[in-house]
């Protein structure tokens, strides 16, 4: 059971097998597809036909490679374009929620702060079939009674946004508030009585603290808006992000410009996850992660 | 909702009496939350519960009524899905929780040092990268064409290729796959804060492997099980990924059911209800998950 009670070679071995079984499932899809991203072959599958670099920079021979392929660099685009302003939309609001719910006192408090955490708990098809029904009425509303069209509320981009945001920003505001839960209001009040104004407080007290908070809720938020794909499915207009192109190739058959991407997105996000991990103040993110 | 929030308001900010300004800060940071809340879950949702309660009974022409549930009930195929679904989710649910507790027990009780925590990240990276590129990794392993395939013709196990995909239990897979780190970290959460000090003593009085896990691992990490095992089944029963693409045609997932009303067929009100059925069976779950264990909602969400 435990390295100080008595534990037998075979339990140990089987301990130790296991574990490396377990790393091997969780390891073994990625690595496939990886290693599948440089084989010279027009399918990824095995055998084994030799390294090429094709599938990131071809350009003939029916070979287009990931930097050659427009529509599939344009997704990348749109789903950073995407995940910037959810990233921005979460931190300030977030960051509002986490000041109201550990600073300010107000009757239903509790219930608001239960009702932060319900999108968390609600199926991403489902917060995007219900902004998709709610923004189409809101649109049809607008049409005829007023006249006007408005088109923001028609399937695109601003929804995938709003929709991805709908959730995203519970967990900004938990990281957020957990950050601001630590702060010493007394530091605050010292900065007061010493003279500083608000805004000197803000910027130089209460902005410091909250940064890693800040900075770790700006990526999960990136991060989860990126690799968002039921909320988006729904909510997509002729625009699709990475995600959406790639599950509509994927279902079409399989090409290793897939894996290229894919392979691109891995080391991106280990960068990212790697560059926050390294950070002192880790268990902000970690306790945030989705 | 925000002028009555406002105007019952007793005291504010920072511990400052109430004063009109005060009020107004207050006011001011309310009004992101209620945006967010009202105009993105409450009001869509309410929407959403109204259209499904219509019944298109001819072009343009709508009737309010059960209707869109009783078509549910009657159409086989559809409550089908729904009940396997649900059996699935919770089948899946049961099978992360079984492959990661010993997994989240090594980390928590054997691994120490570097080594301990050089687990526990590589226990979350394969998580930061999308699903649909883990998906693409399953689907690459387990094709027809594939390496999995191709290592049992080599091995001599199968004659020729055989097709690992599109069978319940490549969704299996790939669903446990998906949910693993959602039960890991809870779990390794949950093992850890237990004293090693109450399993030796467990031992010295007489307890085996199986006694000491019953009566003392498993109580003291109920709540990491629960935390773990709501949010894997929450997000098993929602996906819509892995089951289509891991189960190809004969998937049946209900997440696929409302896709299909909504966006192919542009029955709205049916894709409603249908949405509207697994939000309450979703909830349904949860709730009860939390009033077997006795966990509170916040916590759990918390925690996870």
């Amino acid at each position: 059971m435990i390295p100080s009670l008595p534990r037998s070679l075979v339990s140990r071995c089987a301990n130790i097998g296991y574990v490396g079984a377990f790393f091997v499932f969780l390891f073994v899809p990625l690595v496939v597809v990886a290693v599948f991203a440089f084989n010279d072959a027009n399918y990824p599958a095995p055998p084994w036909r030799g390294f090429t670099l094709n599938w990131f920079v071809g350009s003939s021979g029916g070979r287009i490679g990931l930097f050659g392929d427009a529509p599939l660099v344009k997704s990348v685009a749109t789903s950073a374009i995407v995940a910037c302003w959810v990233t921005a939309l979460s931190i300030a609001f977030g960051a509002a929620n986490a000041f109201l719910l550990e600073r300010a006192r107000f009757r239903g408090k509790t219930a608001l702060s239960m009702l932060m955490l319900a999108p968390l708990v609600i199926p991403g098809v489902i917060l995007g079939i219900s902004i998709l029904a709610f923004a189409s009425r809101l649109a049809q509303f607008a049409n005829d009674f007023l006249g006007i069209e408005i088109d923001f509320l028609r399937p695109g981009l601003p929804l995938v946004v709003l929709g991805q945001f709908s959730y995203i920003v519970s967990i900004a505001t938990l990281t957020i508030a957990a950050r601001l839960k630590r702060f010493d209001i007394t530091l605050e009040e010292a900065a007061f009585n010493l003279g500083a104004s608000r805004r000197d407080v803000f910027l130089t007290i209460m902005l410091p603290h909250l940064k890693p908070a800040l900075v770790g809720a700006g990526a999960i938020a990136f991060l989860m808006s990126f690799e968002n794909f039921n909320t988006t499915l729904m909510l997509v207009g002729s625009d699709a992000p990475l995600t959406i192109m790639m599950y509509g190739r994927m279902r079409e058959g399989a090409s290793p410009v897939l894996n290229a991407v894919s392979l691109f997105l891995m080391v991106a996000s280990m960068l990212l996850a790697l560059a926050l991990l390294r950070r002192p103040e880790r268990t902000d993110v970690s306790r945030a992660l989705p | 909702m925000a002028d009555r929030l406002r105007s019952r308001t007793t005291a504010t900010l920072a511990g400052d009496l109430v004063a009109p300004h005060m009020r107004l800060a207050l006011f001011l940071l309310l009004a992101p939350a209620l945006l967010w809340l009202l105009g993105l879950i409450v009001l869509p949702h309410v929407d959403l519960a109204v259209l499904s309660l219509r019944t298109r009974v001819a072009p343009r022409t709508y009737e309010l009524g059960f209707g869109n549930y009783r078509t549910f009930i009657d159409e086989p195929l559809y409550w089908h899905t729904f009940v396997r679904t649900a059996v699935m989710s919770i089948f899946a649910t049961v099978c992360t929780l079984l492959i990661a507790f010993p997994a989240a027990w090594y980390i928590a009780k054997i691994a120490r040092g570097r080594a301990k925590s050089l687990l526990f990240v590589m226990c979350l990276i394969p998580f930061w990268v999308s699903e649909t590129v883990r998906t693409l990794g399953w689907m690459i392993l387990l094709r027809e064409s594939g390496v999995l395939p191709r290592l049992l013709v080599e091995l001599g196990i199968t004659a020729k290729p055989v097709e690992l995909l599109y069978h319940d239990t490549t969704i299996l897979v790939g669903l446990v796959y998906t949910s693993m780190l959602f039960m890991v970290v809870p779990l390794v959460s949950a093992l850890e804060s237990l004293d090693d000090s109450l399993i030796e003593a467990a031992y010295d009085l007489g307890g085996n492997g199986l006694s000491i896990l019953r009566q003392i691992v498993i109580p003291h990490a109920a709540p990491g099980i629960a935390a773990g095992s709501i949010i894997v089944f929450m997000l098993t029963l929602g996906n819509y990924l892995t089951p289509t693409l891991l189960g190809g045609k004969n998937s049946l997932w209900f997440t696929e059911q409302i896709y299909t009303q909504f966006i192919t067929r542009f029955n709205w009100e049916q894709g409603a209800a249908f949405g509207f059925l697994l939000l309450v069976l979703s909830t349904a779950i949860v709730w009860l998950g939390l009033v077997v264990t006795g966990q509170k909602f916040g916590d759990v969400m918390r925690r996870s």
